[in-house]
């Protein structure tokens, strides 16, 4: 019998599909049953985007350096293509803040783009990982990759307090005027609600971009192994 | 025979590294050239009028040395990498420790002899009173530079085992230099504005912070990104 | 008679290649091995782990009682690789010094000047690298390679580009090593070349010994008939 060449079929992934109902949820509560806020009107709502997104990129980027450094000790390859994963799908919500957070600027602020600390510092996360995903497209080889990606992985961890140091510092010797301060203001009890409802649900959606990006990692992986082993296939 | 310690390696390859670049002077020279050509250029990108030259200087100048300090650090691995002198060191007993240390320390001493050129330069160039201000200023360079180069140095070494280094090396390494870019800017600013250092003493607590933690990770990280 | 070299069960892996599969061998003071085998067989990934350069992904290589890449076992080991591994900004002298230096091999003025004399390059030691002639080159790697008298000499391909009397010079010193008690690695195209200098053989194909024996009473001519048979 002759075998057929098509690759198994994964079965369905429920949990992405939940992970997405349950953020859909989150914004349907966000948008209509969450009043806006007193001053800054609907454009407060930019921040259940804007808020999540920060958290899920400050996690994903710490589980990858984690994963880099356990990947050192253990070799394991499995930690190589979670770090890439949770590299990969960080980079996105990371873009999701820096797209998000000038939105809500404009209409508050009354400018796009502010030198905010945290916005800064998350500006140049974004630089640091964008810059890993580059290094681990120009190394061909696996174990090199993972060797050299968990070294930027971890050494961009450290690096994390010190922008934050230094953009803090900054602000504070040349202070610019303050238009609205997001944290100052008390939110009510519905708000803060639907903010822990929009984080659960972008940690739940980190999670099942991450298995999505770990499963595909995994076949390309067997692919590559199959390509190798094969006498014409390998170098 | 007595394997040379951790100092002493390092201070063998130190030493091996500058007189390479004394026999060529190549990588120094248009290091210094870009330096010069970094500080004229500056000068037309502003209105003299609007922005003084002194407002300016502090800017330009750690924008120039990061980028000539970057000519460097490419450099360092490029005469490794070149005839695979590298496996030479790795095969040696030495700790592979001291392999960094010995490039790092070499670089310093390059990025060093540029500044000793382009700092006089800037201060002709943009009138820039540097007589009362050059003790201070010294310490922000030092700070500064054993910052730069030893993220600077382990960057060329993680790029050196690709292709496209040169490029690749830039986009890796500039978002480390901006905890050290920015504060020594900052301080420089400040002392040629004739205050007093311990204004800047903020600033340089980052500095000798980022020195500590980054010369100690980058030494204990540098045998990771070796080919074994 | 002490063991100098000793692998077992090396195996490495580049991605899902197994590059040398299960390898293992033990040479002693004095002897030397000829290791064979077409291009990609594994020869110099095997002298690679040898010299600590590489690590097995499993399996465990030793100099001595030392296993490798702790520094105490790499520092007994001299290279010859397929690249020349020197400086060419610098001389033939400060080439070799710098390797001496790093050996903390005592007198290293001395040794480099016995070294460079050794392959004859002596009268051309103050002379740029990049300007001497591959040949000359080779001469000065080579000088680079044994002037901290290793116990364990590996030489990847250690003829290419050499003339006659480098090429004798070479062999000298190769025979002198080994009666002064070093174990020697040599990977080479050249049969007879090898079979001449070394007390065993082994021919490597996809990453495997297929076969190894004592060197001396070989017959080259029909070495060389079987070699190509098996390889082929």
């Amino acid at each position: 019998m002759p075998e057929t060449s098509a690759a198994p079929r994964r079965p369905f992934d429920w949990f992405a599909l939940l992970a997405v109902a349950v953020t859909a949820a989150a914004y349907v509560r966000a948008i209509w049953f969450t009043p806006p806020e007193m001053l800054q009107g609907y454009a407060q709502k930019i921040l259940y985007v804007h808020a999540p997104s920060a958290w899920v990129a400050f996690l994903a980027f710490g589980l990858t350096a984690l994963a880099g450094a356990f990947w050192l000790f253990l070799r394991d390859p499995r930690l190589d293509r979670f770090a890439e994963s949770s590299a990969e799908v960080g980079v996105v919500f990371t873009t999701a803040v820096l797209v998000s957070g000038p939105l809500w600027a404009k209409p508050i602020w009354g400018t796009w783009w502010t030198w905010d600390a945290r916005l800064t510092l998350t500006l140049f996360l974004w630089f640091v990982y964008l810059g890993y995903l580059v290094l681990r497209g120009v190394i061909p080889e696996r174990d090199a990759r993972a060797r050299l990606s968990a070294v930027l992985g971890i050494l961009g961890a450290l690096l994390v307090p010190f922008i934050h140091l230094s953009v803090y510092l900054f602000r504070t010797m040349h202070p610019m005027p303050v238009v609205a301060n997001p944290d100052g203001f008390q939110m009510p009890p519905v708000m803060v609600k639907t903010f822990f409802f929009a984080f659960f649900a972008f940690t739940l959606l980190y999670a099942a971009l991450v298995r999505a990006r770990y499963a595909f990692a995994t076949d390309r992986d067997a692919l590559e192994a199959t390509l190798d082993a094969t006498p014409d296939g390998g170098r | 025979m007595r394997a040379p310690g951790l100092l002493a390696a390092s201070w063998a390859i130190a030493r091996k590294d500058l007189a390479i670049e004394f026999r060529t002077r190549s990588a120094f020279l248009s290091s210094v050239v870009f330096s010069l050509l970094a500080i004229v250029i500056f000068y037309f990108a502003w209105d003299p009028t609007a922005v003084g030259p002194l407002a300016l200087a502090p800017g330009v100048l750690w924008v120039t040395f990061t980028f000539s300090g970057l000519l460097a650090m490419h450099r360092s691995f490029g005469v490794e990498a070149a005839d695979g002198a590298i496996d030479a060191l790795l095969v040696a007993p030495v700790a592979r420790e001291s392999i960094f240390l010995g490039k790092a320390l070499a670089n310093v001493v390059f990025v060093a002899g540029v500044q000793a050129v382009s700092l006089p330069a800037i201060a002709i160039f943009y009138n820039v009173p540097l007589a009362g201000a050059w003790l201070p200023l010294l310490g922000i360079l030092l700070l500064a530079t054993v910052g730069l180069v030893a993220v600077g140095t382990l960057f060329a070494s993680i790029t050196a085992n690709t292709r496209m280094a040169e490029l690749l090396l830039p986009v890796l390494a500039i978002p480390f230099f901006v905890p050290v870019v920015m504060p020594a800017a900052q301080a420089t600013a400040d002392v040629l504005s004739g205050r007093p250092i311990a204004e800047s003493f903020a600033w340089l607590r980052i500095l000798l912070a980022f020195d500590l933690v980054f010369v100690y990770a980058c030494t204990v990280a540098y045998p990771f990104t070796i080919e074994d | 008679m002490t063991t100098l070299v000793a692998a077992t069960g090396l195996v490495r892996t580049f991605g899902a290649r197994r590059a040398v599969d299960d390898v293992s061998l033990a040479l002693s003071a004095g002897e030397c091995l000829a290791l064979f085998g077409p291009n990609g067989a594994g020869k110099t990934t095997v002298l690679r782990i040898l010299a600590g350069l590489l690590r097995p992904s499993s399996g465990e290589a030793r100099i001595g009682d030392v296993r490798l890449p702790d520094p105490a076992a790499r520092g007994r080991v001299g290279l010859i690789s397929h690249r020349s591994m020197l400086y060419d900004a610098l001389t033939a002298r400060e080439n070799v010094r710098f390797a001496a230096a790093l050996h903390g091999v005592p007198d290293a003025e001395e040794a480099t000047v016995r070294a460079l004399a050794a392959l004859r390059v002596a009268d051309r030691a103050d002379v740029a690298v990049r300007s001497l002639s591959r040949g000359l080159q080779q001469r000065v790697a080579i000088a680079r390679a044994i002037v901290h008298a290793p116990d364990v000499l590996l030489a990847d391909e250690p003829y290419t580009g050499l003339d006659a009397q480098g090429g004798a010079a070479l062999t000298a010193l190769l025979r002198e090593r080994r009666a002064a008690g070093a174990a020697l690695v040599v990977v080479t195209h050249h049969l007879h070349e090898g079979l001449a200098l070394a007390s065993h053989a082994a021919v490597m194909r996809a990453g495997r010994f297929v076969r190894f024996e004592r060197a001396e009473g070989l017959d080259a001519g029909r070495y060389a008939t079987e070699y190509q048979e098996l390889v082929a």
